[in-house]
């Protein structure tokens, strides 16, 4: 194949009832350090139903281009219209790189479009760099977080990866940034849609979002009762912060599966993560040690936590936290 | 109804340490174990085999070693077992393992494919909706239940960030199927006993339909060009000391830190 032919960072801009979501804004961010290595341009691929006037923001993020797919068949997300309309797109325009979140529908979408377009496809990305040879070097997690490993795809274009919810940063919006708006009309096979959306079903759970979170409590096995979760949970509402959870804790039933950190649960970021009672096996450490500044509280000296925390403190969590607590009342 | 599904055998990652001094995985005396999602798309076969009197095959690719799992899923109680083992497999990155696997479907009658929504050595989640695209099939996801309504129609309720979505979808489909989508059942002693008479059988590259440049290695778009171990960042300060001192050192450092007033 003719690598040349293949240019331009792609970002598949995941919406949700027309809402943009946040991991489509950091995709922009990181696309932005690529292009530049690149000397190549971001390009956004937004596909909805009635979402034209949402493309200005993507270019206020990030894009100079916008590829618009904008048709009453891509209303929602479903599996086989979403693959004809991005292979259509890719096809057409031939990226060098094409980025997805990891979420529900990047990982539904991506190996689909991967297989289609016979091109390969690399997941969960913590890393995404250019080498020496322009070539998009992807770096991820494996073996439950215990091994990284730099994944290359050589011979095969466009060079596709999804990455994480909270792993790379948006940028701040630029105001006014100037882009362009590329209308593709996507020609459906409707034949082949054998999928039928009957509900769309919204929990509360999708209300706490503990990536967006500037400060987190987390508790782990070490916090013990459920008393002593809604101890942390004091603290958590004092300092404004969000509660979180090693998977121990999540698997116990104390505290929702949408509030647990690591590899199994959600990669967060804040500016300061407090770990109390928490161990700190290496996938509960692969979700957090991004974190601006880490504050761990373990009765074990010698627990793995200590390793990457920026302030540990050996002792008591159930003595330690109510303290804390009045100490930071206002 | 014929339900194929796809299993793996994968190190359990959980037990997986890391050697301090090489840097290196420690794989000796790590137990393999069948993939937790397989394991939860297995019980959802069967449990079709108990209402609608399916007919369950398990197939898995891998070493010979991984006949181990596909004895579990006999006496777990599936009525066939393939294992799909050939060096010409090896080195596969996900799409050319969907290739191999999705050349041994076309080779079976199947309504239904089940996979694991991902195995726990990878964490993809790619194999399965890469096979459907091979096989030309209509696929979901993130599967957390499904009902049968009637001979061509499966109603199946789909896992996402802010809740769940009930779709439909015709036969033939493929489903990627979650551990917590219920609770598998455990092997019976009848059938532990049973699944040593029962004849799993072997095929390699030869006995499945599929282009032979498509697999392994050289069918790989994706290389690994290195792995590592994670750089440990420098440990910050860690005190040993009373709970009111503790409280103390930390408000100090946040505030010199400017996170709190």
């Amino acid at each position: 194949m003719d690598k040349t032919a293949y240019k331009n960072v792609f970002v598949f801009i995941e919406q949700r009832e027309g809402i943009i979501q946040s991991v489509a804004l950091e995709l922009l961010g990181k696309a932005q350090d690529l292009a530049q290595a690149l000397n190549e341009k971001v390009v956004a691929l937004f596909a909805g139903s009635g979402i034209a006037a949402e493309a200005q923001s993507l270019i206020e993020y990030g894009a100079d281009e916008i590829i618009v797919m904008d048709s009453p068949e891509l209303k929602y997300y479903l599996t086989e219209p979403y693959t004809q309309a991005l292979s259509q797109a890719i096809t057409q325009f031939k990226p060098g790189i094409v980025l997805f979140g990891a979420t529900t529908i990047g990982r539904d979408l991506g190996p689909r479009l991967s297989a289609r377009l016979n091109t390969g496809l690399t997941a969960d990305c913590t890393r995404l760099e250019i080498s020496e040879e322009g070539e998009l070097m992807m770096t991820r997690p494996a073996f439950g977080g215990n091994l990284m490993a730099t994944i290359l795809c050589s011979d095969h274009r466009p060079q596709m990866s999804t990455v994480r919810p909270g792993v790379m940063q948006k940028r701040e919006r630029e105001t006014g940034r100037k882009g362009s708006i590329i209308p593709f009309a996507a020609q459906f096979d409707t034949s082949k849609f054998k999928v039928r959306l009957i509900e769309n079903v919204k929990e509360d759970k999708g209300k706490v979002d503990i990536t967006e979170a500037k400060i987190l409590v987390s508790g782990g096995r070490g916090v013990g009762s459920k008393d002593n979760f809604d101890k942390l949970a004091r603290l958590a509402e004092t300092l404004n912060a969000q509660l979180s959870a090693s998977r121990a804790v999540v698997d116990s039933g104390l505290v929702d599966h949408d509030r647990q950190v690591g590899q199994t649960g959600k990669t967060v970021r804040p500016d300061l993560y407090f770990a109390f009672g928490i161990s700190g096996a290496i996938q509960h450490l692969a979700g957090m040690e991004e974190s601006e500044f880490i504050v761990a509280v373990n009765k074990d000296k010698y627990a793995p936590i200590f390793s990457v925390c920026d302030l540990g403190i050996v002792g008591d969590v159930n003595k330690i936290v109510p303290l804390l607590t009045e100490r930071l009342q206002p | 109804m014929n339900i194929v599904v796809c299993i793996k055998q994968v190190p359990d990652t959980t037990e997986i340490k890391i050697n301090p001094e090489t840097g290196t995985l420690i794989r000796d005396g790590v137990p393999s174990i069948m993939n937790p999602d397989d394991k939860g798309g297995l019980e959802m076969a069967l449990m079709l085999k108990d209402t609608c009197n399916a007919h369950v095959t398990v197939i898995t690719m891998g070493p010979p070693q991984a006949e181990s799992i596909l004895r579990e899923a006999f006496a777990m109680g599936v009525d066939r077992a393939i294992l799909l083992t050939d060096r010409r497999f090896a080195g596969a990155d996900t799409l050319a393992t969907s290739h191999a696997l999705a050349g041994a479907l076309r080779t079976l009658d199947f309504d239904l494919i089940i996979t694991g929504r991902q195995a726990i050595d990878g964490d993809t989640a790619q194999v399965g909706p890469q096979m459907a695209e091979h096989l030309q099939l209509p696929q979901i996801s993130y599967v957390a239940g499904l009902t049968c309504n009637d001979s061509n129609l499966l109603t199946v309720k789909k896992e996402t960030e802010e809740g769940y979505q009930i779709l439909e979808v015709e036969l033939p489909c493929l489903l990627t199927v979650l551990a917590t989508a219920n609770k598998a059942r455990y092997m019976s002693v009848q059938g532990i006993m049973e699944s040593f008479d029962k004849e799993m059988e072997i095929w390699d590259a030869d006995k499945i339909e599929v282009d032979k440049e498509k697999l392994g290695l050289k069918g790989s778009p994706t290389r690994v060009k290195k792995s590592f171990t994670k750089a440990q960042k420098g440990a910050g300060e860690v005190f040993e000391v009373d709970a009111e001192e503790a409280v103390g050192i930390i408000i100090s450092k946040l505030k010199e830190k400017f996170i709190i007033k």
